[in-house]
């Protein structure tokens, strides 16, 4: 909060606060949460962390979000981005931004646009639109919701999908929809802040994509046991 | 600091924690005992004190090293000085709560003055015009709910009308451990934070065991359509406050001494920053004679319920050697507790706490209930072939902006112009980032008790029955009304009024001299005690030439009330909600008077 020193002058007196805000309403907050920070457990063992972090006032914020699955050291599915996030609705944010596909794979990076926020019956939901620089598009559909079963005790059923327009074959993806990410993670919060959880996790490879993972050996769908740790800050 | 989420009960205090509650005396470490300083010049320094009052040492701010702040007693007609030094590394400012003086010695940083720098010294001086029961607080960042807080008590120059042998200050307030800034940012990420009484599934099993499950499905489909939870009571509960009598939690058992005989006047004080409390004393009536330090015809009544930054005045006969005065928070999270008593370690039982209300449609401003309305007609508009219960979200929010420009049309009666305070249309409300509800009817509720209270069996105070002592023969109908909406979005946690932060709104504009009404529109389904600097306002609450003079008026959900006053001070005068974490999120206007 910066005050304004000066004495009232006849210039601004008529205002609402000649001598500086009286109120923290333009006050900069920031948070981070790592909503997934856990080993999935199946055919073959993975880490995997999903995470935002924002920085702002109520009506623009950066968002930095990041995601990716760390199996036998080779990083695959994983997505930095940042967005300039302005809250247009009473329960929606209209993002715009970039992402860059970062893993083991050659990358790509595309400017994005989205909307996110919390629709009716407290589902929160997320849908992003993606260019290349070369023409491609893609979307990601995420949607999760949080059933409390206890005070502590948290439900959290939710799911992620990647959709191209174009097959990619250097980074082993095809049109269509190209990738599920579902789960249901049970989450107890000693805190509000630290949260451990059990759950399952169903990861799914379609079209191109799925022909991509059985050529180099890799499962098309799996169910995984997970556990992990629900943290912010 | 996370610690206090996951405790089963709120923090009684540290005797229990060290033991010493079995000697029935221990007292927390609350600073200095306040002193009582009197007279026409006070010298008060603003400090940091340690303070103990859960278990964990903490720092507080504090004037003249004690928490709550000294009991100043002035006298009506004389003039006052305060020396207020600053001995913090932050700036900070004393604002003297329901005092009629001079805009410059209202100490409201931003509008009135810089506020006070670290190391300086500010001299208030004021002729002191009014009497009764008032108090004093930091108006800079958080101070207020770190402790700088204190009673003031005017005498009058004349005789008072009540007699009474004995007098003690009840302070009511919130204290937590955690800094108040990781409070507000904690809100700001998670908004129902400190909410450990959502529902859950474990309720939905009771309310379909009771109302059936068709039943229980739609209250949640109605509900959850509007992204809105009916345990909504408090943004910051017992999950981490421990509430305070005079700087004491309950286990250190406040205690106010009486002699057999005697009659008691408890000047009782909410000077919490987020808390309103429902307050009696099992076993005794208590008769209200003085609210916002203005004399009212006195009102019996078991129980009342006192909003932030509120006073109410009762006198008690006590009969029993100790009796308690139990506080308990609107939110049925905790309680503060102290004992009238004929001497110390005397503690009478303490009653459980009420039933945790739940909000309901009414107080999200639908009548009635909206699945069965079908082809009902509302407010003269045809609704038929209209299921709510179907509507999209987005139709949802177009029939509430609806709705609210009919209800818009109900004044108080008379054809005082009204126009909005922030020149906005109401039916533009729906759908902006800081509205989550506009209330589709909206009406005078000061004839209720309020949520929680209603029907609970007790005789409760409700703002019809404050009637000013005296005749106001100077009465004057308002030449002009201003609307405001009390808005806010919970998810957010945003909070305004007309859908405005103060950074996004201007002054309001009010003639010097002129008798201006104030219509308050609460669109949310929190109460909100809204206070005006600098002029006590008559409420208009029917009861003629004897309106009651209030300086704070707690709104309740979906309710439409109004005052009047004489803009007789010029300057810069803040108008805002005084539960503190609203204010600073933006719920803060400057009612310019010129």
């Amino acid at each position: 909060m910066h005050m304004d020193h000066a004495p009232p002058s006849p210039a601004n007196t008529g205002t609402a606060a000649p001598f500086g805000a009286p109120v923290m309403d333009q006050h900069v907050f920031y948070h981070a949460l790592l909503d997934q920070l856990e080993g999935r457990f199946g055919s073959e063992q993975s880490f995997r962390w999903e995470g935002e972090a924002w920085a702002g006032t109520d009506e623009n914020r950066v968002w930095l979000k990041s995601e990716g699955t760390l199996t036998n050291g080779i990083l695959g599915d994983s997505q930095q981005q940042i967005f300039f996030s302005r809250a247009i609705t009473t329960y929606f944010d209209a993002q715009v931004g970039a992402r860059y596909d970062l893993d083991s794979k050659p990358g790509r990076g595309w400017a994005a646009f989205g909307i996110e926020g919390l629709a009716p019956l407290f589902f929160h939901v997320a849908a992003t639109g993606y260019v290349s620089g070369d023409g491609r598009l893609a979307a990601k559909l995420e949607g999760s919701y949080d059933l409390l079963l206890t005070q502590k005790l948290i439900l959290q059923p939710r799911i992620e999908m990647n959709f191209y327009t174009q097959d990619d074959p250097m980074r082993e993806i095809g049109a269509g929809l190209s990738d599920l990410d579902a789960g249901l993670r049970l989450r107890y919060e000693i805190t509000r802040k630290f949260a451990p959880y059990i759950g399952v996790s169903y990861e799914g490879k379609y079209g191109g994509t799925a022909d991509h993972a059985r050529a180099s050996g890799e499962p098309t769908n799996e169910i995984r046991f997970v556990a992990g740790l629900r943290l912010w800050l | 600091m996370t610690g206090k989420i996951g405790r089963r009960r709120f923090v009684e205090g540290f005797a229990l924690t060290t033991g010493l509650a079995a000697l029935g005396r221990a007292k927390a470490h609350a600073a200095a005992p306040p002193a009582i300083l009197q007279g026409d010049r006070f010298d008060l320094t603003v400090g940091e004190t340690p303070v103990n009052l859960t278990g964990r040492a903490r720092t507080a701010t504090t004037v003249n090293g004690s928490l709550p702040a000294p009991l100043l007693r002035l006298r009506e007609g004389d003039t006052a000085t305060l020396n207020v030094t600053n001995r913090l590394k932050e700036s900070t400012s004393i604002h003297w709560h329901g005092l009629l003086l001079p805009n410059a010695m209202d100490g409201v940083p931003g509008l009135t003055f810089r506020g006070i720098m670290p190391g300086e010294t500010f001299t208030y001086r004021f002729p002191v015009r009014q009497a009764g029961t008032y108090w004093y607080h930091s108006h800079s960042g958080m101070q207020e709910q770190t402790g700088l807080y204190g009673p003031m008590i005017i005498e009058p120059r004349a005789r008072e009308p009540y007699s009474y042998q004995r007098d003690h200050v009840v302070m009511l307030s919130d204290w937590t451990d955690e800094d108040p800034m990781t409070v507000m940012s904690n809100l700001k990420q998670q908004s129902d934070y400190y909410n450990h009484n959502r529902r859950t599934l474990g309720t939905f099993a009771k309310d379909a065991q009771r109302d059936g499950v068709g039943a229980a499905v739609d209250d949640r489909l109605m509900w959850g359509g509007m992204r809105m939870s009916p345990t909504d009571l408090a943004d910051v509960t017992g999950a981490t406050y421990t509430y305070l009598m005079n700087g004491q939690p309950p286990a250190s058992n406040w205690t106010g001494l009486f002699t057999r005989g005697e009659k008691v006047r408890l000047r009782f004080i909410n000077g919490s920053s987020m808390t309103t409390f429902d307050v009696r004393i099992p076993g005794l009536t208590m008769t209200v004679v003085q609210a916002d330090g203005s004399d009212v015809a006195p009102v019996e009544v078991e129980e009342f319920r006192i909003g932030v930054a509120e006073t109410y005045d009762v006198i008690v006969a006590p009969r029993q050697d100790a009796c308690t005065i139990f506080a308990q928070a609107m939110d049925r999270s905790g309680y503060a507790r102290g004992t009238l008593a004929l001497r110390e370690g005397l503690a009478a039982a303490i009653p459980p706490m009420d039933p945790r209300p739940l909000r309901t449609m009414a107080d999200m401003g639908m009548a009635h209930d909206m699945k069965s309305m079908g082809s009902k007609s509302m407010s003269g508009m045809d609704m038929s072939g209209m299921d709510m219960s179907k509507m999209t979200p987005e139709e949802h929010q177009k029939h509430m902006a609806m709705m609210a420009g009919a209800s818009n049309d109900k004044k108080p009666g008379d054809n005082v112009p009204t126009s909005n305070a922030d020149g906005v249309d109401p039916k533009t409300l729906a759908g902006q980032p800081g509205v989550d509800n506009v209330a589709m009817e909206t009406k005078d509720k000061l004839g209720e008790a309020g949520i929680g209270l209603d029907g609970n069996g007790r005789r409760n105070l409700t703002y019809r029955d404050l009637r000013a002592l005296k005749p106001n023969n100077k009465r004057a109908p308002p030449t002009r009304a201003l609307e405001f909406h009390l808005t806010g979005n919970m998810e957010r946690f945003l909070w305004g009024f007309d859908g405005k932060k103060f950074s996004q709104a201007g002054p309001i504009r009010v003639a010097l001299g002129e008798r201006i009404r104030f219509v308050l529109v609460n669109d949310t389904m929190m109460e909100h005690p809204i206070h005006l600097h600098g002029f006590l306002f008559e409420v208009e609450n029917g009861q003629g030439d004897h309106l009651p003079f209030k300086h704070t008026i707690n709104v309740k959900p979906a309710e439409r009330m109004s005052f009047v006053f004489t803009a007789d001070t010029p300057g810069h005068w803040a108008f805002h909600c005084h539960l503190l974490y609203h204010m600073e999120a933006g719920m803060f206007r400057t009612v310019l008077v010129s």
